[in-house]
């Protein structure tokens, strides 16, 4: 198969690569480029383990082409904390008991991160379990996720706050 | 997935052009294609991206209708202000579909377009018999497990449920497929298996969604869309309603009524019987729920669905009388 050309920005570097164009962004993070932090759970849309940001948006990477999304801007869970310190939703995911064995870890966080740009969860429970229901959990980490976004939100709004003034 | 190649459409004509070929297929959000090229249903020989086309995302809504271009995002029309205000039971549909981001992905023509979820269907492997699939191969699902399965609409050949959630409130409002220059009312588009079930849409290769168009009215002003299923999100439905009303000025008699019902059928049903039956009367429960009976008339079980049929007029008649609360 011919390879095609696509121009990439992942977790702020450039990347020019030539794809299979049935390669998913999936597989072209953590088969090309090392990025396993994203992880493959269903491969088919229906666990939220492989959440990325694109765009700034949340999106499942396994039923993404990567050739369709040339030119895009990818944030992936390597990409999130600033160095050594971590991102206020990680940090409120370890405070929290937002895991058990890990493995849907990556995906919850960015989808978190997804959910509190669109602004619409607030601090209701109940709908930051709607917010985030397109990210199974196999270890039933339920309660502890929704206690780190909670926290993570009045971090992350108080930061906001100190910005502002 | 089998090798394809790919193509970038540059415009609609393109992308037209390019998706007449044999083998050849548009590529949107690519949460259904994807899909399904990973399990062996979909072979596309040429993909055919429309993504990076301008000018197909917008969303117009005015007194008269909602225009949503073909490429605007699930995501962003249930949460479009107007589409909210105007035609409540198509945000609603489509916040109750699949998940955050998979909306984000997804396109409203990809959306009109999406395949059943008949696991035999999806399973190509280990069942070879599919008349949707493989027309004349038989119907696995037929005296297999059903609890899925559709109980209107079905044929001989197939029973297969649609599934989609937006469709059912466009066909409750009369919307209109845009093809182009040509039109379809959505309640034409999706057809009924029949002895035909590989033809799903009334679509031809080379034709392309460029638009959806929903009239406004009263009763998509004053409407919902009801969803139960087994498990409360990121699911399909079991059986769902989009229900929409116009009072007279009494506001208690009933001047227009919409109707239509997801999860059971075959394509996105329209149950004119039950508009028919309150149209011009007061509302009141013990009417609804009579009148609600009649959305499953005709309904056929295959074993495991039967509880569709009890279930989608206890759908209907919550949902007309959720409507009627708000008065
Ligand atoms: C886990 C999961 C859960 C889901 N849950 C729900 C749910 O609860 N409710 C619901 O309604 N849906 C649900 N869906 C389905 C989802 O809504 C559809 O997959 C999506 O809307 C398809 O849009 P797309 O842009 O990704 O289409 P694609 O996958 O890109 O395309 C789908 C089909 O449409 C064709 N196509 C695309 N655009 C056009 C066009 N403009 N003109 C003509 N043909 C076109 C393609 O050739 C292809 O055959 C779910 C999907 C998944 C994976
Ligand atoms: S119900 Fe339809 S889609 Fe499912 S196996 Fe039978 S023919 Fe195929
Ligand atoms: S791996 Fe992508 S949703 Fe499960
Ligand atoms: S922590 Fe184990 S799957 Fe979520």
């Amino acid at each position: 198969m011919t390879s095609l050309p696509i121009t990439l920005t992942i977790n702020g570097h450039r990347h020019e690569l030539e794809v299979d164009p049935r390669v998913t962004l999936l597989d072209l993070l953590r088969e090309r480029l090392d990025l396993t932090g994203t992880k493959k759970g269903c491969d088919r849309g229906q666990c939220g383990a492989c959440t990325v940001l694109v765009d700034g948006k949340r999106i499942n990477s396994c039923l993404a082409l990567a050739v369709s999304h040339d030119g895009a801007q990818v944030l992936t869970i390597e990409g999130v904390a600033h160095g050594e310190e971590l991102h206020p939703v990680q940090a409120a995911f370890i405070a929290h008991d937002g895991f058990q064995c890990g493995f849907c870890t990556p995906g919850q966080i960015m989808s978190t991160l997804g959910l509190i740009a669109e602004g619409q969860a607030g601090d209701d429970p109940e709908r930051i379990r709607e917010g985030l229901s397109g990210n199974i959990c196999r270890c039933a980490a339920y309660g502890g996720i929704v206690e780190a976004v909670l926290e993570a939100q009045q971090q992350l709004a108080k930061a906001d706050r100190r910005t502002a003034a | 997935m089998r090798d394809f190649s790919y193509l970038r459409a540059a415009s609609v004509d393109a992308a037209r052009q390019a998706a007449a070929l044999p083998g050849a297929m548009l590529l949107a959000g690519g949460t259904t294609l994807i899909d399904l090229a990973k399990c062996g249903v979909a072979e596309p020989e040429t993909l055919v991206d429309i993504t990076h086309l301008k000018g197909l995302n917008g969303i117009e809504v005015s007194e008269r209708s909602a225009i949503i271009g073909a490429l605007a995002k699930m995501g962003h029309v249930a949460d479009h202000a107007d589409i909210k205000s105007r035609f409540p039971a198509v945000s609603e549909a489509l916040w109750q579909a699949a998940s955050a981001q998979i909306r984000n992905m997804a396109t409203i023509g990809g959306n009109l377009m999406q395949r059943t979820r008949c696991p035999y269907f999806r399973d190509p492997a280990n069942f070879p018999a599919c008349n949707k699939r493989e027309p004349g191969s038989g119907c696995s699902a037929i005296g297999g497990v059903t609890k899925g399965h559709a109980v209107l609409g079905t044929s001989d050949a197939c029973i297969a449920m649609y599934p989609g959630d937006l469709a059912v409130a466009l066909v409750a409002f009369d919307a209109v497929v845009h093809l182009g220059q040509s039109q379809v009312p959505v309640d034409d588009f999706f057809l009924l298996p029949g002895t035909t079930p590989d033809r799903e849409h009334a679509i031809e290769p080379g034709e392309m969604i460029t638009a959806i168009e929903i009239p406004g009215s009263a009763s998509a002003r004053r409407s919902t869309y009801l969803k139960i299923r087994d498990r409360q999100s990121y699911e399909f439905a079991a059986a769902s309603a989009a229900v929409g009303i116009e009072f007279e000025a009494d506001g208690r008699t009933i001047r227009d009524l919409r109707v239509a019902l997801g999860g059971v059928a075959t394509k996105p049903w329209r149950a004119r019987a039950v508009e028919d039956a309150l149209k011009g009367k007061v509302l009141e429960p013990d009417a609804v729920r009579a009148a609600s009976l009649l959305a499953v008339e005709g309904a056929t079980d295959h074993g495991a669905n039967h509880y569709k049929i009890e279930l989608a007029p206890r759908v209907v008649a919550r949902a007309i009388l959720k409507m009627g609360e708000t008065a």
